[in-house]
């Protein structure tokens, strides 16, 4: 019968790949990270297992607590920048016709062939002074000599919306191009002016995508390693970096376990209230 | 009463003519229905009305005054679309007050409104349910009472019954007929079906497979004496007779010679006609008969439902249906000789 849950063990073969890939290649590694944050460390030499919280104890410094802030807001404002664009530029594309919505997703997802390297290297470039687009500008006569946008906060910020853009389209656009064309216009037909219907219909109809959307991003961005190096200036730099500094220049694994424990959980916090939030009404609801 | 005008109404989508040649005076406060098989462009039509395309062509007053260019959210028209399109986001009282929030009308007004559009559609106390807790008929209601609730000059629905099961959607039928009545709301519904357009309209516009409107009239008027065949043939159905005028009131039919009672102007002798004459009017009798407006054959089906019956007859190679409602059995079996007469003020000459 349809919808019978599958009994035995062979029905559950299936799922026994996908379940010890996952467990070797991804609760393995997690589980021994964790154990590491509680080890001890040796001082010029690695770490001696054992059960001590000074690893989290030492986490509570001034530079830990401010790169765990910065990336945090880093990640948000990246989720909030692309969200935003990337949402009414998705629900442009999908009320597009059929070839010009394939081209249009055929160029975005072509960004997502480069790698972040060579990304990050380009808006270096672009973005400098001596070679950059401002040069360009000058030419036009739009400003008057050439400026240095790079390193600096919105240069990386730029950086990681450009990489970040066209996941947050791709993770839009299923949901908005699903979305029945005659909502927006009953919206219309009762009276709301085309902006309201987009805020009070489409965006609020498609509430779930833009959490969805936002937290991807958001998620995506907290890993954030190389741009924070290419395009920010060391203040800009996230907690990515100063784990890896932590564990392979001032050879602390313990300590970069710990900081990569206590970050996920306040990532993964953020990211359930988030989802909260977004759903809140809805549950408040029924 | 001005009513509603279409004048000259041509739209195209590229090379692709989907409604061309309207000119249409709606009065106020009919129930008009547009009629017509799927790619019409019935649907094109209302949505000309609504404001969601702009024509090509030709203008649309209401109340004399142009309209032609206002947007859609400045129409005031309340409509129901196919999907019935309810916000699934917001519960059905907010759903229903949408359009009175757009004007920004308090909250107790609002509730109040809201209260009364529920007992309206007999949905009292549903006012903070979830869309999707709703049955297909309750979401039905709810739309046609969201349409209503700003009074709208004109209530459009596009074919919004198309989706219910056959009972509910014709206790939806009547419900929406009497609502209106009620409303005296001028009222435009799009639909396929011709039984839902009898049942309901005061008006009916049949719109043909070349988009252009075929006739207009009280349904009635249509299904007694259609404009040409397509209306003949699509309105209920109809015993169309290939023929020769041969008389200022007379059709030959193969050998039979018909009387009509009623020859349109402009049908000269020798004019090939097409004589229309509904199932119900066709009388069967058992035997061959020959005269003026009979038809001997032989029967070739009889579909008994027990409401009505069917006879199917084969008047060398004249096809002809009669449908009845007999108290007892039928007269005649299949493979009986029988005669088919037809009464002339039954038969409708049309221009072929």
């Amino acid at each position: 019968m349809i919808g019978e849950k599958p009994k035995g063990v062979r029905a559950h073969l299936t799922v026994v790949y996908p379940a010890l890939m996952l467990a070797i290649f991804f609760i393995v590694p997690f589980g021994l990270m964790a154990a590491v944050s509680f080890f001890h460390r040796q001082p010029g030499g690695f770490y001696v297992t054992g059960f001590e919280l000074t690893n989290y104890i030492n986490l509570y410094t001034a530079l830990f607590g401010r790169t765990l802030l910065f990336s945090l807001l880093l990640a948000g404002l990246s989720a909030a920048v692309c969200v935003s664009i990337g949402f009414p530029f998705t629900y442009f594309i999908t009320r597009m016709k059929r070839r010009a919505q394939v081209v249009w997703l055929v160029l975005l997802m072509s960004v997502l062939s480069l790698s972040e390297v060579i990304v990050g290297f380009a808006w270096s470039l672009l973005l400098s002074r001596t070679a950059g687009l401002s040069n360009l500008f000058v030419w036009l006569g739009l400003i008057a000599r050439p400026v240095a946008w790079y390193p600096g906060f919105a240069a990386l910020l730029f950086g990681i919306c450009y990489l970040a853009f066209p996941y947050t389209v791709l993770v839009l656009y299923p949901p908005l191009s699903r979305l029945d064309p005659a909502l927006p216009e009953a919206a219309l037909t009762l009276g709301a002016s085309p902006l309201r219907t987009f805020f009070t219909v489409v965006v609020g109809s498609l509430r779930n995508a833009i959490v969805a959307a936002f937290v991807m991003v958001f998620v995506f961005t907290l890993g954030a390693y190389l741009l924070p190096q290419i395009l920010g200036r060391p203040r800009h730099w996230t907690l990515s970096v100063l784990i890896t500094d932590a564990a392979i220049y001032q050879t602390n694994m313990p300590l970069a376990a710990a900081m990569a424990i206590f970050f996920m959980g306040v990532s993964l916090a953020l990211v359930v209230l988030t989802m909260m939030i977004g759903k809140g009404k809805k549950v408040k609801a029924i | 009463m001005a009513g509603l005008t279409l004048e000259n109404i041509e739209k195209r989508f590229g090379s692709i003519v989907a409604v061309s040649d309207v000119n249409l005076i709606l009065p106020d406060g009919q129930f008009v229905c547009f009629l017509g098989p799927s790619g019409c462009g019935k649907t094109t039509l209302l949505r000309l009305i609504a404001g969601l395309e702009k024509p090509s062509r030709g203008r649309i007053l209401l109340d004399q005054e142009d309209i032609t260019g206002t947007p859609a959210h400045k129409r005031n028209f309340g409509m129901v679309f196919q999907s019935l399109a309810l916000f699934p986001h917001l519960t059905v009282g907010e759903n229903i007050t949408y359009s009175l929030r757009v004007r920004k009308i308090d909250k107790t007004t609002r509730q109040q409104r809201a209260n009364e559009l529920l007992d309206l559609v007999k949905l009292s106390g549903l006012s903070d349910r979830h869309i999707s807790q709703l049955s297909g008929g309750q979401r039905q209601r709810i739309a046609m009472a969201r349409a209503l609730a700003i009074e709208p000059r004109l209530f459009l629905l596009d074919e919004p019954l198309s989706a219910l099961d056959a009972k509910l959607r014709e206790d939806m039928q009547l419900e929406l007929r009497m609502l209106q009545q009620r409303l005296s709301v001028t009222t435009i519904l799009v639909t396929h079906d011709q039984r839902e357009a009898m049942t309901m309209s005061d008006l009916v516009v049949v719109m043909g497979p070349d988009n252009r409107i075929h006739q207009m009239g009280s349904p009635l008027e249509i299904y007694r004496s259609p404009a040409d065949t397509f209306v003949a043939d699509f309105i209920g159905t109809s015993n169309l007779l290939d023929g020769t005028c041969s008389g200022s009131r007379t059709v030959t039919i193969g050998r039979a010679r018909l009387e009509i009672s009623d020859m349109p102007e402009g049908i000269n002798p020798d004019t090939k006609v097409t004589v229309s004459v509904r199932p119900e009017e066709v009388h069967v009798r058992p035997g061959a008969e020959e005269g003026d407006n009979r038809l001997p054959g032989r029967v070739s089906f009889v579909r008994d439902v027990g409401s009505s019956v069917e006879i199917y007859l084969d008047c060398n190679g004249i096809q002809i249906v009669s449908q009845s409602t007999p108290k007892g059995r039928p007269a005649v079996r299949q493979g009986d000789q029988a005669t088919a007469e037809l009464p002339p003020t039954a038969c409708v000459v049309l221009r072929s």
